[in-house]
This record gives structure tokens, sequence and C-alpha cells, in this order.
């Protein structure tokens, strides 16, 4: 397990994601709101990119007629077959226990700190003044 | 099809040979311009498409993504998911290691178009630009003969025309007709057929005009992908039942996309009433499983799921090894990934028949 640079923390705005490769594995960074996260890139069903997949909110309903809308922007619909995840956990709406993508911690890092090490950012370049996305892998 | 691969076996992990069923190839009606001819280029500028629904310019029901596709699958270099040759090529034929694909346009074809001739000279030109634009330039892609088939003799005719290329591996339908298939209206289609030693694909959707259930239009887009099991039960039955199996003989028919858990089903319960009923039928010789067994084909994608994949296996036993073809539908958001798509717990031979074997048999793939 390392941890591993993987971007500048204004590189992804909010509502935005960055596809990256750490450790051998293609994982994509969501930035919920100044929050990140970060999934697999496969989509634990049937391997589809989830890195190209839609964020939606989560719909629910508690009796025929009513609705409930709320999490607007956190839930990944694969590209695929539209399974639903739920960004920060990477849990499957429809089978939660069994299907969930791969979630990694993700933590902030200013880059004064990053550049004492120890960090894997070899084709990164880090400054002291920025803050960075950090994935452990 | 969704079964989870939770234990991969050893016989799934083997990188089969894959023939593909079912491939969407997407033309423009701008694609098919120099396929028509003045006529009626100048008829579709003037009064467009008119098919047998009331949303000429859509689908009866939203789709989950626009226009029904994998979101990665329209091209980087622009165009709509299934018009780029060389995006599929590299996308899914070389991916997947597809040895061939058959292509089943679905729009714009001229199905289901009210205007007959116009219909007919839609179909005519998608046929040519499936070959100029796809199977011309990437000869595993193998073309269906898109038939008018509200019209059989003007369908007939396109199948004469196009069945001397062998790069032609089926004749081209859709599931809702405006009459039930077995009827006789559209027999010369199936003479056309076995005359030229084609099978007939019948893919799901279409624009019969009437609406999708005998109780009307139902509500929900998951209500009308539901219903194709029952609208495919209604045809089948209808094929057997009017006699088409007796009168040509050598008729195949491959059902794509219609799933098959409700086939062994339908043949039982056709089988009891027949006993029952047989005076009203005397043209059939057999039991309608009989006919079924005989005369149908199915594709996997989508398979009905089940908890445990043993269930589903039981079905493919029923309806047997031999009759199940593999299909992706490649570029639509249902897509099935043939890594994966197919139960971790079939034996090597019969994941074999179902990528390969059963697809070079019915379509005749040297």
């Amino acid at each position: 397990m390392a941890r591993h640079v993987v971007a500048a923390v204004g590189e992804i705005a909010p509502g935005g994601r960055k596809l990256v490769h750490v450790a051998g594995r293609a994982v994509v960074v969501f930035n919920l709101g100044g929050e990140f996260f970060a999934l697999g890139d496969r989509c634990p069903h049937k391997g589809g990119s989830l890195s190209q997949g839609k964020l939606t909110g989560l719909v629910e309903s508690s009796a025929p007629g009513e609705y409930r809308y709320s999490r607007r922007g956190e839930i990944l619909r694969c590209p695929w077959h539209s399974w639903e995840f739920d960004v920060r956990t990477g849990r499957s709406w429809c089978d939660p226990e069994r299907l969930r993508a791969r979630n990694y911690a993700v933590s902030v890092e200013p880059g004064a700190r990053v550049v004492e090490g120890p960090y894997v950012a070899e084709t990164f370049p880090v400054s002291v003044e920025n803050d960075y996305v950090v994935v452990e892998a | 099809m969704n079964v989870e691969l939770r234990q991969p076996l050893a016989a799934a992990r083997v990188k089969p040979t894959v023939i593909d069923c079912d491939i969407h190839p997407t033309a423009t009606l701008a694609d098919l311009r120099p396929y028509l001819s003045n006529r009626w280029w100048d008829y579709l500028q003037t009064y467009g498409e008119r098919r047998r629904h009331g949303f000429a310019r859509s689908y009866p029901y939203p789709k989950v993504t626009p226009r029904a596709c994998r979101r990665d699958a329209w091209p980087p270099g622009g165009g709509l998911p299934g018009s780029d040759v060389d995006f599929m090529r590299a996308q899914h034929l070389d991916h997947y290691g597809i040895e061939y694909g058959v292509m089943n346009p679905l729009s714009p074809t001229g199905q289901g178009e009210q205007n007959p001739e116009f219909s007919a000279a839609m179909a005519a030109a998608n046929n040519e630009w499936q070959m100029a634009a796809m199977t011309g330039r990437e000869p595993r892609l193998k073309s269906s003969i898109v038939v008018p088939y509200e019209d059989a003799q003007a369908a007939s005719a396109e199948i004469k025309r196009r069945a001397g290329n062998r790069d032609y591996v089926q004749v081209f339908m859709l599931s809702r007709t405006s009459e039930a298939l077995g009827r006789r209206r559209y027999w010369p289609i199936y003479e056309a057929a076995v005359e030229h030693g084609l099978p007939v694909g019948i893919h799901v959707f279409g624009y019969s005009g009437w609406p999708t259930t005998a109780t009307g239009w139902p509500s929900f887009y998951i209500e009308e992908m539901t219903e194709h099991a029952t609208s495919s039960q209604a045809l089948v039955t209808s094929m057997i039942m009017e006699g088409v199996f007796e009168r040509y003989r050598e008729l195949k028919i491959v059902l794509i996309e219609s799933g098959f858990g409700w086939l062994p089903a339908l043949g039982w319960r056709l089988d009891r009433n027949w006993k029952r009923l047989k005076d009203e039928v005397p043209h059939l010789r057999r039991a309608p499983s009989e006919y079924i067994r005989e005369h149908l084909w199915v594709s996997t994608q989508p398979m009905e799921e089940a908890e445990d994949p043993d269930h589903l296996i039981e079905v493919m036993n029923w309806i047997g090894f031999d009759r199940i073809l593999f299909a992706s539908d490649y570029p639509h958001w249902d897509f099935d990934d043939p890594f994966v798509a197919l139960p971790p717990n079939l034996d090597a031979e019969q994941r074999r028949a179902i990528f390969s074997e059963n697809a070079k048999r019915v379509y005749r793939f040297a």
C-alpha cells in the first residue's frame, strides 16, 4: 500500500472526475462538492468503465405516488447497464453487500507535506504552494 | 444477461472464438443519400418518415441512455455509435476477437414505414449502405437483408436481389408487425428465404401501429423491454399455428434479443392445448414444441437472470445447446461482454456451441 499523488486539487472541479492509474490500476477520482472519492474504474457487474458513467441523484420511494430525490451528483450510473453506485462507498444500490465498486482512501495533502514524502508521484510535478489529491493503493 | 461472475472457472478464462449475432450498425439519412433515387430523396425531404406509430422522430418509450447506447460507444472522431467501422473494429471486433459479426440495422431502414414504395426504397438503400460502409470495409462484418416486410412481394424481390452475395447472411425483420407473423401475407418472405437458403432473423422492437401490450400502452420503458417476451410468444405461436413450418420445412427462424426463458414453457403450453384442440389446426402434423425444436434459434442477449445460474442452464438444456447463439447487442446500453456474459458453469463444449458452432451452422459460415 502506497500513497499516490494523482492530481492538484484545483484540477478536478466540484462535480468533476479524473481517471488516473495507480499501482497498475485504473482509478477514477471524483470531487463531490470539495470532498474527494476514488473508485476502481471497472464496474463489478460486467466490467464497464465507471469513469464514463453519468453522475445522478438518488430516487427513493416509500409508496407508489411518492418520491424523494436526494444526493444529487453522488450516484454513478455505469455507462453500460446503468447499475447505480454510491460514489462515497462504491456500493451498488441494487445489491450493496455483494456488488460494490472497489473504493480507495483519498486525502487532500498540502504540497509542503507531499514534497517531504513518502509519496509516489514520479510523473507528477508537485509544488509547495498547492494542495494535492492523494490516493492510497 | 447479468449472472454474476463470482467464481470464474477455467473454461470461462479461455479466450473464446466468438461469432456475434447482434451488432447494430447505424446510418444517418444523409448516409443513405447515395443509394436513394432523386425521387425518394426529395420525398424524404418533403414528407419525412412515417412509421406506424405516433413518434415519427423518436421512440415510443424514452431510453435509459442517449440513442439507447453504451456511453463509451460514441466514436471519438464524431458520429453516432455504430456508424464508424474503424472504431467498431477497435472497440468491439478486435478487442473481443470476434470472428464474424452479423449486423442488424434498426434505423433508418424503412421498416414499419407507412408508404410501401418508400419503405422498399429505404430498405434497399440500407442494404447497399451496409455493404459500402461496413461489410465492404471489414470482412468480419456480415450484412442482413433488410426487407420491407409489410409488403411481402417487395420484400421477396429484395431478398432475390441480394441473396447471391454471401456477405448477406440472413433476412431481417422486426417482431412488432401489423399482423401476426404467421399470416399468409408474410409467406412470400419465408418462401424467398428458404429458396435462397437464408435464415430469417426477427429482432425485437418495430412499428406495428398497435400498442405494445394487449391492454394498451404501458407506462414505463421497463415494461416495454419486458414485453418482448410476450410479443415473441405471440409471433412464434402464430407461425406454428398458421402452418408456416409445414409449408416451409427448411425455414430457419432466429429470434434476436427476445430472451428465451419463456420458450420451454410456451412449448409445454402449446402442446397441452394442441392435444385437446388439434382438430382446429389439422395442418399441424406434429406437436407444436417439435416445430420450435426444429425451426427456432434464440440469441443470448438479453438472457434472463436467475439467482442460481444452474436454473438458467436448465432452461438452456430444455431449449437445446445447439439452438443458442451468442449476441452482444453492441453498441447498445444493454450490451453483453463476451468475456463474462455466459454463466461460468457452462462446460467448454457448451460454450463453443453458443459462441461459434451454432452460428456457423445456421449462417453457413465456412
